[in-house]
Formats: structure tokens, C-alpha cells, sequence
């Protein structure tokens, strides 16, 4: 481990910085709109420490002040999270090689670190990115978290702030490197088409697994050139 | 909202976690099925900027988020550092907002 933190740098450092400060003003208003729908204040802190899983924790909280049951929060969650399969398969071995590595490291596998790492070429670096902004973003989610849990209603909107802009253009950002490739640009491109045309019938999260579809034209390339 | 669902929902995303990574070891995969898989990663980030952007919900998310989103988009094609790329997309977005538009 003592090798990830050497390889790190100045500029990987305040990119995970921008990220972990969105991160933080979404955490506080996760907080503060859990405890507004009535859950007691460790609630959402549990919740954020167990799941580290943003969407899946706004959605679960949301079907449950609109009316619904737990139940029915945990699946609309779990289906939400299904990504995060794909997700390990794809960048599984930046986490390093051992247990230890992989059972805290596996915790650490949400949209963010993802798109770090694919965006480093390095295998090393690659590791480095992963796990800084793995750290660096539990840190910020949670203590924010507890802080809108405590503070509660002070703090607004974050749509106000544009924050939901910020965190599309950050993984386009992290993403922009790799759509070099007509391959990947292909699929990424057809896998959003499908995305964005099953999002009016299908219930969230299910539209973005369904994206996986556009792998077919990356595949039809790599045939074509054979 | 209740323990145990939190309790379930934390297990189920977890276990979601740890079995790409596992599996990964687990399988021998050619050499395209792997390059594939790391083609994967980046259409579900892909994906997920198209629908975080342009939809709320299961409707349109209103012109202001997309537009900031794509500001954010050039900057980051020109290369802008990717703090600014960040910066720039919320602001245009809240501007927008601002100044009335949804």
C-alpha cells in the first residue's frame, strides 16, 4: 500500500479535492432531507457508512417519505446499485492483489472511483487514483452526512448550486480520455441512445445496465477487423 | 425506513461490490472478453452522464443541468484543468437556474 500513496501527485489530489467538495455539499443535504422525512439523525449516518452508495441512499429515502415500504426502498436501491457488478469486473484489479485489499477496497467501488481510475493509463497510477478518491470521498460524504443530519433543515437546495451538474461533467471529464477510441466511443455512444430511450418505462438504474447493449457495436468492429 | 432494510440494502450493495472483482480471478477469460469488459466501464459511465443529465426522474430534466453539463464537456475537450471543468458546469447551471430557466 505504502507505493499508492508515493505515486501520488499534486494534480490528482485536487481533482479528487473538487469531486469530495460535491460530494460533501450532496452528503450534508442527504443528511438534512433524511432527518426532514423524519428519521432519527444516526439514521442516515448508518446508512452512508454501510452503503456509500449516494443515489441508491437518496432514492431508498425518498420511496419512503413518498409512502412506500422498506421493502420496496431496498429494491429500488439494489437495482440502482446492479451497476456496480459490471463496475468490478471492469477495473477489479486496480483494488491490488490481496484480502485485505479487496474486501475494503471493494467498498471503496462507486461511479467516481471508477472513472479515476479508468482515466489513468499507469497500472500504478491507475491504483494511486483509485484509492485516493475512494478515501478522500468516504471521508467527505460521511462527515457531511452527519453534519446536514445535525444541522437539518439550514442547509438548501443543492440543484441551487448546480451541484447536479457537477458530477455528469466531472465522470464526462474522466471519461473523455478513453473515447479516443472509436471502439468505445461506438459503444458508449449507442449504449446512451439505449440508456436515455428505455429511461419514460423502465425504473431508474435498469436504463443504465441496459446500456451495456451497446457493447454490440464495439464486438461488430472488432469482428469486421478480424 | 428501518434498520434491517438499511441492514439489506448495505449486504446487497456490497455483495454487488465484492463479486466483480472475485469473479475476475475466478474466470479465464480471452483476451477480447477483457478488453471488452473494460469497454463496459466506460458505457455505464457514459450512460450515466447521458441520463444524469438530461433526465430527472423518468422525465426531462429541464434545459439548465444538460446545458451546464455540456459547457463543463468543451472545457474538458480544450483541455481546461478539471477543477474548472467542474466549477464551470454547476455555475452555468445555477446561473441558468437563476435566472429562470428550469
Amino acid at each position: 500500500m505504502r507505493s499508492t500513496w508515493r505515486t501520488q501527485d499534486p494534480k490528482l489530489l485536487r481533482d479528487v479535492g473538487a469531486v469530495a467538495a460535491g460530494a460533501a455539499v450532496n452528503g450534508a443535504s442527504f443528511g438534512a432531507i433524511s432527518v426532514a422525512a423524519g428519521l432519527p439523525w444516526w439514521m442516515p449516518v448508518v446508512m452512508s457508512l454501510l452503503v456509500f452508495a449516494g443515489g441508491s441512499q437518496f432514492m431508498a429515502v425518498g420511496v419512503v417519505a413518498g409512502g412506500g415500504s422498506p421493502a420496496a426502498a431496498v429494491l429500488a436501491g439494489l437495482v440502482l446499485n446492479a451497476r456496480h457488478l459490471p463496475f468490478g469486473l471492469a477495473v477489479g484489479d486496480v483494488l491490488g492483489r490481496g484480502l485485505l485489499a479487496r474486501v475494503v477496497g471493494s467498498h471503496l467501488l462507486i461511479d467516481e472511483t471508477v472513472a479515476f481510475a479508468i482515466a489513468e493509463r499507469d497500472p500504478a497510477r491507475a491504483r494511486a487514483a483509485y484509492w485516493s478518491c475512494g478515501v478522500a470521498l468516504f471521508a467527505a460524504w460521511n462527515v457531511a452526512v452527519v453534519a446536514g443530519a445535525l444541522v437539518g433543515q439550514a442547509i438548501g437546495d443543492p440543484g441551487a448550486f448546480g451541484l447536479d451538474a457537477a458530477f455528469p461533467a466531472a465522470l464526462l471529464a474522466l471519461t473523455l480520455p478513453a473515447l479516443k477510441d472509436r471502439r468505445t466511443r461506438d459503444a458508449a455512444l449507442l449504449g446512451s441512445a439505449i440508456a436515455l430511450a428505455a429511461t419514460p418505462f423502465l425504473p431508474p438504474g435498469v436504463p443504465v445496465l441496459l446500456a451495456l447493449g451497446g457493447l454490440v457495436a464495439a464486438l461488430r468492429r472488432t469482428e469486421a477487423r478480424t | 425506513m428501518t434498520l434491517t432494510a438499511v441492514l439489506v440494502l448495505a449486504a446487497g450493495t456490497y455483495a454487488f461490490r465484492l463479486a466483480g472483482p472475485l469473479l475476475r480471478d475466478r474466470l479465464r477469460l480471452p483476451d477480447r472478453a477483457g478488453e471488452l469488459m473494460s469497454t463496459s466501464a466506460t458505457v455505464l459511465l457514459v450512460a450515466l452522464v447521458a441520463t444524469a443529465s438530461l433526465t430527472k426522474g423518468q422525465g426531462f430534466a429541464g434545459w439548465a443541468l444538460p446545458i451546464g453539463v455540456l459547457v463543463g464537456g468543451v472545457a474538458a475537450w480544450r483541455k481546461a484543468p478539471f477543477v474548472l471543468v467542474v466549477v464551470l458546469a454547476a455555475a452555468t447551471t445555477a446561473a441558468l437556474r437563476f435566472a429562470g430557466l428550469p
